[in-house]
């Protein structure tokens, strides 16, 4: 790895100057038939310009598709937002200014759907954190079959959100699921997971976390089989026990991996879609009769393409993208804190 | 220090690593909402005309294609299907106003005609010119005429109303069985219909309920109103409607007795529902006699019967139409005609019991044999073209569908599910039909 990298960016001028030894640019000169009064400094110039260009032809792909399915919609959408478009006459946009920004703010419907994003997020990414760090230190033991175990911690994460999401619509539904059943046993009155506020964010948080967490636990363990082993010997030499041994030499060295499964997270919650959107079943971006799991993204694709104002939509997801910036610059300052800490 | 720059590169690698899967996944993911086309043109001055629905048509399980280009040796027929109408209609506007994307044919859905009428009507072929519009039903085709005559789309099925029942859980509750009896039991007022589930519930049979949801009860009603949302000039009046007035009460009734199972339409225990028969009736469209055999399967057979629904209405039913971007208009014109002819929507019932809109056919339907034994001999024809001859010209508007649903599952459901007072979900509904309306 580091010796490719280096081949990459130091292409060792001294070397690479005899003629010959770069078959594709001197024929290419040559084979345009110009005998060339100075065929060297022809030469050396169009390597020159090789070496200058040729890194930028191959990171250019990237940012021609970026260009195409990134910036230019995200701006395209920027402009969307400050107009009155319908989905069903997209050529009749009128400039409304600020209006949908406006409209946002004072409606009830999109401070609910933040609110939602936030409350789901944050029932959905600490349990699945802290349980995929628990997880992940139960694998970093000596198991026998190891890698089966941790092939079946990633499977969930294999599984389609569509095909999970039903069967989870079905042991959540409110007459015969199985969650009301097991919780018959205990004296607890049927729940209706759909339509009550706290059952419905909690079961669109459990789908989330039962498909996230073996995920960030491999990526935790993988962190974790990082941290040298002297590490702990010297801390049990020192008289630490297991928990004290996780506590003060596990965590502190998993803290980069953290932030990064933290930021992951946080970006993944703030963009909730697929998995409430299904749970709802038929009209299920509305989020529920009261709208009580209904995110920013349903919120965003309701107004869009269920009802069809595409310039309330875009503004949406520029609200989005500002809150995403917002949630990014946070997270910046707690990594900068933490550094500084360390 | 060492370790440390080791171990962020490999974390970069771990973060490139998963930043791949998850985009990979993503990628895949967006697949399935199930937009088939085998795009192969076999060349060879052949035409291939492309035939865009959504949901099932039924026209290649009737084997129509194959039959049409046995006709028409020099015609290739693709269908490209979508399944769900609310991935079908925006991915259809969007490419008609591209001009440029479309299907040689475009199907239309009633929920989503008056949008195209009003809205797009400078998009697609008119077909009124070259047709015998008297084949249709004066309804039907007035759904896809705009102000000033043209006509953007041909009718292909209709949803006439009528009631599906089950005999065995109505002896059970010792109400009467036979179909013309009950019928007019309720006939000419849904509010008869909830009585008579008041008397059903007075014996019901142990965890059963009269009806699946007080939402199929709203729609089944609204679907007999000359008065929907809209009024004639295009002027939402929804709030002050007697068509929407009469439906919300009848639903009301439902949806504040112990008579509903509490189910969501279309939804997996819906399906249950069926399965398991926790729900003694079910406005019936034509088209859900397909869906009802499905789902309840063998042990449903037989106990089932139809009898007429309290008022004719139609519920659902779609449009065929030639965008103006099609390449080859003359032969999809052609091959739409074919298509919406009443000798081709005779074997479309005969296949999957979508209704005619053709007058013409309904002397000639003839029900699957299986259908007709699945539900109890009874003269489903008869009854459902009844239905469809007596149903009210109604107007539409361009947000029928979104307001249809804010009242239904918004408003009709937090007073069903979440025992809200009918004023409460009325007022629900309100706000979110303003929030529809951008007001």
């Amino acid at each position: 790895m580091s010796s490719s990298k280096q081949a990459l960016a130091h292409p060792a001028p001294g070397s690479g100057a005899a003629p010959g030894d770069k078959p594709g640019a001197a024929r290419g000169a040559g084979g345009r038939g110009t005998p060339a009064p100075g065929p060297s400094s022809w030469r050396s110039r169009l390597y020159r310009w090789d070496m200058k260009a040729a890194p930028y032809a191959f990171i250019s792909p990237f940012f021609i598709i970026f260009g195409a399915f990134g910036l230019i919609p995200l701006l395209y959408t920027g402009w969307y937002s400050l107009h009155n478009v319908q989905l069903s006459s997209l050529d009749h946009k009128s400039w409304a200014g600020l209006d949908n920004y406006r409209n946002l703010l004072s409606s009830d419907f999109f401070w609910n759907a933040l609110k939602n994003t936030f409350t789901i997020g944050l029932i959905s990414t600490v349990p699945q954190l802290l349980m995929a760090i628990g997880i992940a230190h139960l694998l970093n033991y000596r198991l026998r079959g190891s890698t089966v175990w941790r092939v079946v911690m990633l499977t969930p994460y294999a599984t389609s959100v569509a095909a999970a999401t039903l069967v989870f619509t079905l042991l959540y539904s409110w007459d015969g699921g199985m969650v009301n059943w097991l919780l018959g046993f205990v004296g607890v009155d049927p729940v209706n997971w759909r339509e009550s506020t706290w059952g419905s964010q909690f079961a669109v948080s459990s789908i989330v976390i039962w498909r996230w967490t073996g995920y960030n636990a491999l990526i935790y363990l993988a962190a974790m089989q990082a941290i040298p082993g002297d590490l702990y010997e010297s801390a049990a030499i020192d008289g630490a026990n297991r928990w004290q041994q996780f506590r003060h030499v596990t965590i502190p060295q998993l803290r980069p991996t953290i932030l990064f499964t933290v930021v992951i997270s946080t970006i993944g919650a703030t963009q909730l879609f697929g998995e409430p959107l299904l749970f709802g079943g038929v009209s299920g971006s509305k989020g529920g009769s009261e709208h009580q799991y209904q995110t920013l993204g349903l919120y965003m694709y309701d107004q869009g393409w269920i009802i069809g104002n595409l310039g309330k939509a875009s503004a949406i997801a520029w609200s989005m993208f500002l809150i995403l910036l917002i949630v990014a610059a946070i997270n910046l300052l707690f990594t900068r804190r933490l550094r500084k800490s360390q | 220090m060492r370790t440390s720059t080791r171990r962020s590169h490999r974390l970069m690698a771990l973060a490139a690593v998963a930043a791949l899967t998850t985009g990979v996944l993503a990628g895949c993911s967006s697949d399935s909402d199930g937009t088939s086309s085998n795009a192969s043109d076999s060349g060879k001055g052949k035409t291939t005309l492309t035939v865009g629905t959504f949901g099932v048509f039924g026209y290649k399980q009737a084997g129509l294609y194959d039959a049409y280009m046995k006709l028409h040796p020099n015609i290739t027929i693709k269908e490209d299907v979508t399944t769900r109408t609310d991935v079908y209609w925006p991915k259809v506007l969007t490419r008609l106003q591209a001009g440029a994307g479309t299907d040689d044919i475009q199907a239309i859905e009633v929920g989503n005609i008056t949008e195209a009428v009003q809205t797009q009507a400078d998009k697609f072929v008119d077909l009124g010119k070259d047709v015998d519009k008297s084949q249709w039903l004066p309804w039907k085709n007035a759904q896809a005429t705009t102000k000033d005559g043209k006509q953007i789309g041909l009718g292909t099925d209709t949803g006439p109303m009528a009631i599906c029942y089950r005999k065995d859980l109505f002896k059970k509750a010792g109400l009467p069985t036979d179909r013309t009896q009950l019928a007019n039991l309720w006939k000419g007022d849904w509010a008869k219909y909830a009585d008579v589930g008041k008397d059903y519930m007075k014996k019901a049979p142990k965890g059963t309920k009269f009806v699946d949801s007080a939402s199929s009860v709203y729609n089944a009603a609204i679907g007999g109103e000359s008065q929907r949302y809209y009024d004639k000039d295009g002027n939402v009046i929804w709030d002050k409607s007697t068509g929407v007035k009469a439906a919300w009460n009848a639903a009301m009734t439902v949806a504040t007795s112990n008579m509903s199972a509490k189910l969501k339409q279309f939804d997996p225990t819906w399906d249950q529902g069926f399965a398991n028969a926790s729900f003694a009736t079910v406005a019936c469209p034509a088209w859900m006699m397909g869906y009802i055999q499905e789902k309840a399967g063998d042990s449903g057979k037989g106990n089932w019967d139809v009898a007429a629904a309290p008022t004719a209405a139609n519920w659902g039913g779609s449009f065929l139409g030639v965008p103006t971007a099609s390449k080859h208009q003359a032969e999809a014109v052609a091959l739409a005609k074919w298509l919406t002819a009443p000798e081709q929507q005779e074997k479309v019932f005969a296949k999957q019991a979508s209704f005619p809109s053709t007058p013409a056919a309904y002397p000639n339907l003839k029900p699957a044999a299986a259908t007709t034994a699945y539900f109890s001999n009874a003269p489903i024809t008869q009854i459902f073209s009844d239905s469809a001859k007596t149903i009210p010209v109604q107007t539409f508007g361009i947000k029928d569908q979104p307001i249809g649903t804010a009242i239904t599952d918004v408003g009709i459901l937090q007073v069903e599910q979440k025992g809200k007072t009918p004023a409460q979900g009325w007022s629900a509904a309100t706000k979110e039909i303003k929030d529809v309306l951008g007001q």
